[in-house]
């Protein structure tokens, strides 16, 4: 549960998440918004398929790993926001056994 | 194929990666700075030129240390240095050729001085329920303010301990955060084994006001504030619900919406591990370093190391410790005398020495808490990636395993994407305790290629002659 601070914000994108549009803001990152448009979580772990979000934000914990605009695994703390970018969850190895 | 080479590669654009590439481009060396990030500046002044531009309040909040960053970032694009953001190095191999990702392709340089300014990671906090989306990092909750001008919103409640902890309250109240409590981890006895090293870090009052004043904007905004908590214990099902923890004996339970744990920052050692650099274990803040010369040199002929990867000291050191590898990376390359070298690297010095007045005193009330150190609980999930518990980390040891490795050949743990950067510490930990030895004993994982993940289609992509400097 992510909020934005400040009125000023970078001018407004259209992202898609999950077939979903959101509206996020030049120079965030993907997953800050996704976190605060009210998505609770953005991977399923890969043994207990468990729900789980960003840990660091900095690139080490992997748990922001998204398939964005086709390539698996993206790091999406680390990528900003483009216009009209298509998001979605990876099924992990649990759900695929 | 062409081969392109650079007379020194800098991996990581932090303050450390930044004041190297400065000094060694101003001794007239062609440098290559290789950063993971979008913008240059590291976690300390993430986005910093972003943030200005885009979200004016953030930037103001976050006030002149952040700030100061943009004086250096400028100096740093002001060179002939080749500067190349989202760029991910997976390998290194000991002819210092560096292989990298970058927009889906794969790419690789060959240097003639390699320095490693990877800088520092928060120490991952494994408690029970820690995987729960709502638990993060309170330097991950700052990280987030800079990268993308986001705060937590609902219930927070930080706990752990160490400056970044207060820091992350100070700004977060600031920001009118619903803040809860501040549940610190040290107790009492911290500060008696502190205060024989006060008068040293009096030397560097600036930082003790810094601390002072942190703290006094948390207790100003109302926030409860209590020390010596134990037992930490996030619960919930999809989410973070609740946080249970005891304090002078008692079990207490809250409800909440975000936790953020902090137990100090750790060198991010993958890179200089995965070389082979020599390291040693630093007892005083329970994590393994590359063992270096005064300039940062490694083990490794060629390879040396800036900032707070080869020990955890801040921005200022960092910087001033760039400086000295560039400087050390001039001479070594015939652009200045041992002489000119040695003159100018005085004023860093001075610099470091300065800064590190404080560092006696900071390492030692704010250790990290042993809870975390070695969990007991056996339910507790240590590996995120491959889903390990602290049970089955004992287990592997009672099956045969003899040190870190060992464990992680029996269990998985540190096989995941991360590579061990969030298990790494915790599980030698267990290992340690379980075999009654020493974490310096049993070890650490060795870095192994690909430190990040890269796709087979990625390799096959390779770019290497689209570089240029």
């Amino acid at each position: 549960m992510l909020k934005r601070y400040g009125k000023s914000r970078g001018k407004t994108v259209s992202i898609w998440f999950e077939g979903q549009p959101i509206q996020a803001h030049e120079g965030e990152s993907v997953a800050a918004a996704l976190l605060t448009s009210g998505v609770k979580y953005l991977r399923h772990a890969q043994v207990s398929a468990k729900p789980r979000a960003p840990y660091c934000w900095m690139g080490v914990c992997y748990e922001c790993l998204l398939e964005i605009d086709g390539e698996q695994n993206q790091q999406s703390c680390l990528i900003a926001v483009k216009d009209g970018m298509r998001i979605f969850r990876q099924s992990s190895a649990a759900e695929n056994t | 194929m062409m081969e392109k080479t650079f007379d020194l590669v800098i991996i990581g654009a932090g303050p450390a990666g930044m004041a190297a590439a400065v000094e060694a481009a101003g001794h007239k060396l062609s440098v290559l700075v290789l950063d993971e990030q979008p913008e240059a500046g590291g976690q300390i002044y993430r986005s910093v030129n972003t943030t200005e531009r885009l979200r004016p309040e953030t930037y103001a909040l976050l006030g002149d240390d952040y700030q100061n960053g943009k004086k250096l970032q400028l100096s740093f694009h002001q060179t002939s240095v080749t500067y190349l953001s989202g760029t991910v190095v997976w390998l290194v191999e000991s002819d210092r050729t560096v292989h990298f990702l970058r927009n889906g392709s794969t790419n690789q340089v060959t240097a003639s001085r390699l320095l490693v300014a990877t800088g520092a990671q928060e120490r991952p906090v494994p408690i029970p329920g820690w995987t729960l989306p709502g638990v993060m990092g309170a330097a991950a909750a700052d990280v987030l303010m800079k990268s993308s001008g986001v705060i937590p919103s609902g219930k927070i409640v930080l706990a752990g301990n160490g400056p970044l902890l207060w820091l992350t309250a100070s700004r977060l109240a600031e920001a009118k955060a619903e803040i809860l409590a501040v549940l610190e981890t040290i107790n009492y006895s911290n500060y008696l084994r502190a205060l024989p090293c006060l008068p040293q870090a009096l030397l560097a009052n600036e930082f003790l006001l810094k601390g002072l004043r942190m703290k006094s904007v948390v207790r100003k905004a109302g926030i409860e504030v209590l020390s010596g908590v134990t037992n930490l214990h996030a619960e919930g099902e999809e989410h973070l619900q609740k946080l249970h923890y005891t304090h002078q004996g008692k079990p207490r339970i809250i409800d909440v919406d975000t936790l953020l744990l902090h137990e100090g920052v750790v060198p991010n050692i993958q890179l200089s591990s995965q070389l082979g650099c020599e390291h040693d274990w630093y007892e005083l803040q329970y994590y393994w370093h590359p063992v270096l010369d005064e300039w940062g040199n490694t083990s490794i002929d060629g390879v040396a190391v800036a900032g707070d990867v080869g020990i955890v000291a801040g921005a200022p050191v960092a910087e001033a410790s760039g400086h000295l590898a560039g400087l050390d990376t001039a001479y070594r390359l015939d652009r200045i005398s041992k002489k000119q070298r040695d003159d100018a690297a005085k004023f860093f010095r001075k610099k470091i020495k300065h800064n590190n007045a404080i560092r006696p005193f900071l390492e030692r009330l704010y250790s990290p808490n042993p809870e975390i150190l070695t969990p007991k609980e056996d339910s507790t999930l240590i590996c995120r990636c491959e889903e390990i518990t602290a049970g089955q980390i004992r287990k592997s040891v009672e099956l045969g395993a003899l040190d870190l490795n060992g464990a992680k050949a029996y269990t998985r743990c540190g096989m995941g994407q991360c590579q061990g950067r969030m298990c790494g510490l915790a599980a030698a930990g267990i290992v340690a305790d379980t075999l009654g030895k020493s974490p310096r004993e049993v070890g650490f994982y060795r870095g192994r290629p690909p430190v990040k993940p890269v796709t087979l289609a990625q390799l096959a992509k390779d770019e290497n002659e689209t570089i240029v400097s």
